[in-house]
């Protein structure tokens, strides 16, 4: 009876969805949202809705979706429960990379934004699997946590040298450096949902080969998989999604880690379920998430990145103590 | 045992065997840091050379440059080599403690503490109370983080590597409220927290930041010589020095709170810096050993040489700006980290 | 003298034992046998104050070890858990010294007599000649005898050692194990260890202590307490045990699943 820890979530996704497109400064009223979508008639309402609200839900739910996958790739393919674009270090490549192109060399637009926005989560995940398939039994949550912390740390700094030494919209920026899905654009959406959704083939069509590798490579091999070709298509599947969100809502942290290990305890083991459940999940997260920032400071927003990295916290606390002592 | 120095004194009953390997590499790294705090006092838009430098400092210097150097640029070299040591120290202890060679204030969420502390500082307080108050919001938010780690992270008993991984999900939370605050406060502000946050040594004084630091430090630093017995114990795993009838859990948490203070005292004064607690105590064992007696030591000279340089290269060769000094220890440090994962693969 | 006392330790609601009396004899080796899980180690660590038990008491000299400054016990009692790591680069001599820690003070960090008594302990392992070398360049054996030698520093009358042998081939398995016997025949001390090789348990220990899940099943000398009923009780192994022909301690041939009709034709050829 897994299939109703799709469905279900599907109607909350929906219902989520629709809430955060009628609440927030201005509430408006479900009917009107109703209208908007069947009877357009360019009205204040409307064009709020057209223009702000719809964009900005659809964004974070995709945003959500993809950035749970990829996390949920990423354990498998690290076997490692606290691996997540956010704790590896992935989605700090890809924002630096935007920043460095959009800082200093003055490049704009979401096209661009996109592509260099993969080749940063390309070159830091790169560095990231290089040393975490290394050694003989790979490397352990702590090491592979250490090393993602000091990507990201690393990151992070030549991002603020780069903020500090090119000065100006400081706000703008970190707002974008927290990670937000307000103030979007529907054609931003439509600048990156190719690679997202090329990601998530990737990694629906490659759950089968990741069950058969979470037993470890050398019992993949003797099951007549190549690990390496899985790794490496897990690793291309999660670089797109991960990049792809980043370009879009900037390095939202810990989603990735948060949605796998429930969805694991509801729907267990078979990534032919985790997947997909985690990218309903991911992106109930992100939209309810960001609904929430609307209230905590009204008028003001938080940007949903602080919100998720605020929760992402109780679950590094509950992995973290649920190892067993290792001393 | 050609190798040690034994110094013992009949009356006191002082007794303490010292390595001669790490009195010569100290000595060898005093020098060095020494000379490189003359050649980069001399270094800048106003190039002094080293021997006008000593003049200066002997008080027989030419008028002119007594002014830039000690004015200016004095400040700006002692507390890089301050900020960095107590760095090296705070990481020193860590690694002990975690017992992960890995582990350093950065990513265990002190300094982030640290630097929320700040920003806070900046944001709540700004202009209203002076400056020298820093340190204790720094201090305050590095030890609020740290005890709220502790607490995360207890069961029966603090485990190291829990520690970490808390940490590091801690650290990323508080990073992003920090971003936060930022965000929704005057712009303004929004720079000089920024800088605070990625670490520089810019624009420091004797009056306001080296009296400031060194109290601290005069205190801190003797007191975690004195603890190098316990480090050495401590790194042989809890079953070991349990065994050996070290009373595990309080000296853990008395180290991390040396490393906490001096970590939170030198993020007061240098902002965020990071990997420098890294970098230097694992060079330190590469250079004299695993003993902590004579990892400190060399850790904090280390420390101090790796910031004085970084922020050398940091103020001269991107002229006219004046790039942070934690974005180059940033970037010389990560790579290094990289090549220590590497050389750990099999453990 | 090390008497456990009515112990009872649990994990959460289970119970790992309950109720549990115990007394180490002196000057002997004691072994403790059982199969995975059953509570040896467990029972190794309480008493030696590693974990703290729910009920019951570990009795050092008379003394409650609760009661004790854990400095005070590791002059008389020292243990050596499974699997030690030592930090990177860390020499013999910078391990072995560390056995001095419960006489050091801030003061005194280096005396005469420590300096002596590493020396010994590294004399009596063999160690000597290896003093400089780091501990993580050393072979299983010479490793496990670097730690056996930080203990041998502590001076103290009690060792327990948990597991020593786990990861070490036969040859280091009889070099640690013939150390523990010598340091035990010359200087009298008390070993008490966890063991899983029955048969070398039976050749070593002069009091054999078999525990089933947290409970002793039987104890005394190996020759007086090891037959088939027991190991049969306590590993779930049916097995025939034989004299060891060259010691005469009891040696344990297992049953398994291979004909056993093959097997006799190839020895009768």
């Amino acid at each position: 009876m897994k299939i109703i820890y799709l469905i279900v979530p599907l109607v909350v996704l929906a219902g989520v969805v629709v809430c955060s497109v009628a609440f927030g400064v201005t509430d408006i009223p479900i009917g009107t949202v109703w209208e908007s979508i069947i009877h357009y008639n360019a009205s204040n309402e409307h064009l709020i809705i057209r223009t702000t609200r719809i964009p900005r839900a659809l964004i974070a739910a995709a945003v959500g979706a993809c950035l749970a996958i990829a996390g949920a790739v990423m354990q498998v393919l690290t076997r490692n429960p606290i691996a997540s674009p956010s704790t590896l270090g992935v989605n700090a490549g890809a924002a630096f990379f935007i920043m460095l192109c959009g800082l200093s060399l003055g490049i704009s637009g979401q096209q661009a934004f996109t592509w260099v926005a993969l080749i940063g989560a390309a070159l830091s995940g790169g560095i990231v699997f290089l040393l975490g398939s290394i050694g003989r039994d790979g490397m352990t949550p702590v090491k592979i946590t250490l090393a993602g912390a000091s990507m990201s740390a690393f990151f992070a700094s030549l991002t603020q040298g780069l903020m500090l030494t090119n000065g100006k919209m400081f706000d703008q920026i970190l707002a974008w450096l927290v990670g937000s899905v307000a103030g979007r654009e529907m054609s931003q959406l439509e600048a990156v949902w190719p690679y997202m959704a090329a990601g998530m083939a990737i990694a629906l069509l490659l759950s089968r080969h990741l069950n058969v590798l979470a037993m470890g490579d050398d019992m993949a091999q003797g099951l007549g998989q190549s690990p390496g070709r899985t790794k490496a298509f897990g690793a291309a599947s999660v670089i797109l999604l991960a990049g792809g969100s980043v370009a879009v809502a900037g390095p939202i942290a810990f989603v990735g880690i948060i949605i796998p290990h429930i969805v694991r305890y509801l729907v267990g083991t078979d990534y032919r379920w985790i997947l997909p459940c985690s990218a309903v999940f991911g992106a109930i997260l992100l939209v309810a998430a960001d609904l929430g920032s609307r209230y905590i400071a009204m008028p003001k927003e938080v940007p949903v990145g602080v919100m998720t990295a605020i929760m992402g916290v109780p679950f590094f606390v509950y992995i973290a103590r649920k190892g067993r002592r290792t001393s | 045992m050609s190798k040690y120095k034994s110094i013992r004194s009949a009356g006191t009953g002082y007794s303490v065997l010292i390595e001669k390997r790490t009195i010569w590499i100290s000595a060898v790294l005093l020098v060095l840091t020494m000379g490189t705090m003359i050649i980069s006092t001399g270094m800048g838009s106003l190039y002094i050379s080293p021997m006008n430098v000593v003049k200066v400092l002997l008080g027989v210097g030419d008028p002119a440059h007594q002014v830039v150097v000690m004015k200016l640029r004095l400040p700006r070299i002692v507390i890089a080599a301050l900020v960095g040591a107590s760095l090296a120290v705070a990481g020193a202890i860590l690694q002990g403690v975690i017992r992960n060679p890995l582990a350093s204030p950065d990513v265990a969420g002190i300094t982030e503490g640290a630097s929320l502390g700040a920003v806070l500082f900046i944001f709540l307080l700004g202009g209203t109370v002076p400056v020298q108050w820093m340190p204790i919001a720094s201090i305050t938010g590095a030890l609020a983080v740290t005890g709220l780690l502790y607490v995360l992270s207890w069961k029966r008993g603090v485990d190291p590597l829990r520690l970490v991984l808390i940490g590091i999900g801690l650290s990323a939370a508080i990073k992003s409220l920090s971003y936060m605050f930022i965000i929704s406060g005057p712009m303004q502000l929004a720079e000089r927290s920024l800088t605070f946050m990625t670490g520089s040594i810019y624009g420091v004084s004797w009056d306001k930041d080296v009296i400031t630091l060194l109290p601290w430090l005069a205190i801190l630093f003797p007191l975690t010589w004195l603890q190098a017995r316990i480090l050495n114990i401590q790194a042989l795993g809890d079953d070991t020095a349990s065994s050996a009838g070290a009373q595990v859990q309080r000296q853990r948490f008395i180290l991390i709170l040396l490393s906490v203070a001096l970590a939170g005292a030198a993020v007061a004064i240098g902002g965020a810096i990071t990997f420098i607690g890294l970098m230097a105590p694992h060079m330190a064992r590469k250079l004299a050993g695993a003993s902590f007696g004579s990892v400190l030591p060399v850790s904090a000279l280390l420390g101090a040489l790796i910031l004085l340089i970084s922020d050398l290269v940091a103020r001269t060769v991107f002229i006219p700006k004046d790039v942070p000094a934690g974005v180059l220890t940033a970037a010389i440090g990560a790579p290094f980290f990289m090549y220590l994962l590497y050389r750990n693969r099999n453990r | 003298m090390l008497e456990a006392e009515g112990l009872g330790l649990s994990y959460g609601d289970k119970y790992i034992f309950n109720s549990l009396d115990l007394s180490i004899p002196k000057g002997k080796i004691t072994v403790f046998i059982g199969s995975n899980g059953c509570g040896k180690s467990t029972l190794l660590r309480s008493m030696a104050r590693l974990l703290k038990p729910q009920n019951g008491t570990v009795m050092l000299d008379g003394t409650d070890i609760s009661r004790m400054a854990t400095k005070e016990i590791a002059r008389k009692l020292a243990i050596l858990p499974q699997g030690p790591i030592a930090p990177d680069g860390l020499t013999v001599l910078q391990l072995v010294k560390q056995g001095r820690y419960p006489y050091q003070s801030w003061l005194r960090q280096w005396s005469r007599e420590d300096e002596r008594i590493v020396r010994e302990a590294l004399e009596a392992t063999g160690m000597s000649g290896l003093s400089e070398q780091s501990v993580d360049s050393l072979s299983g054996g010479q490793r496990q005898r670097a730690w056996i030698a930080m203990t041998l520093a502590q001076q103290t009358p009690i060792i327990l050692l948990d597991e020593p042998t786990t990861y070490l081939d036969m040859t280091h398995q009889i070099e640690v194990l013939d150390l523990l016997y010598e340091m035990n025949r010359r200087d009298d001390r008390t070993i008490v260890m966890v063991l899983h090789d029955i048969n070398l348990a039976c050749r070593y220990a002069d009091h054999i202590v078999a525990i089933r899940a947290g409970q002793i099943e039987a104890e005394g000398k190996p020759g007086e307490v090891i037959d088939e009923q027991l190991i049969e009780k306590v590993f779930r192994l049916k097995c025939e045990i034989i004299p060891d022909p060259l010691y005469g301690t009891p040696l344990c041939i297992p049953y398994t699943n291979c004909s056993l009709k093959a097997v006799k034709e190839v020895l009768r050829r």
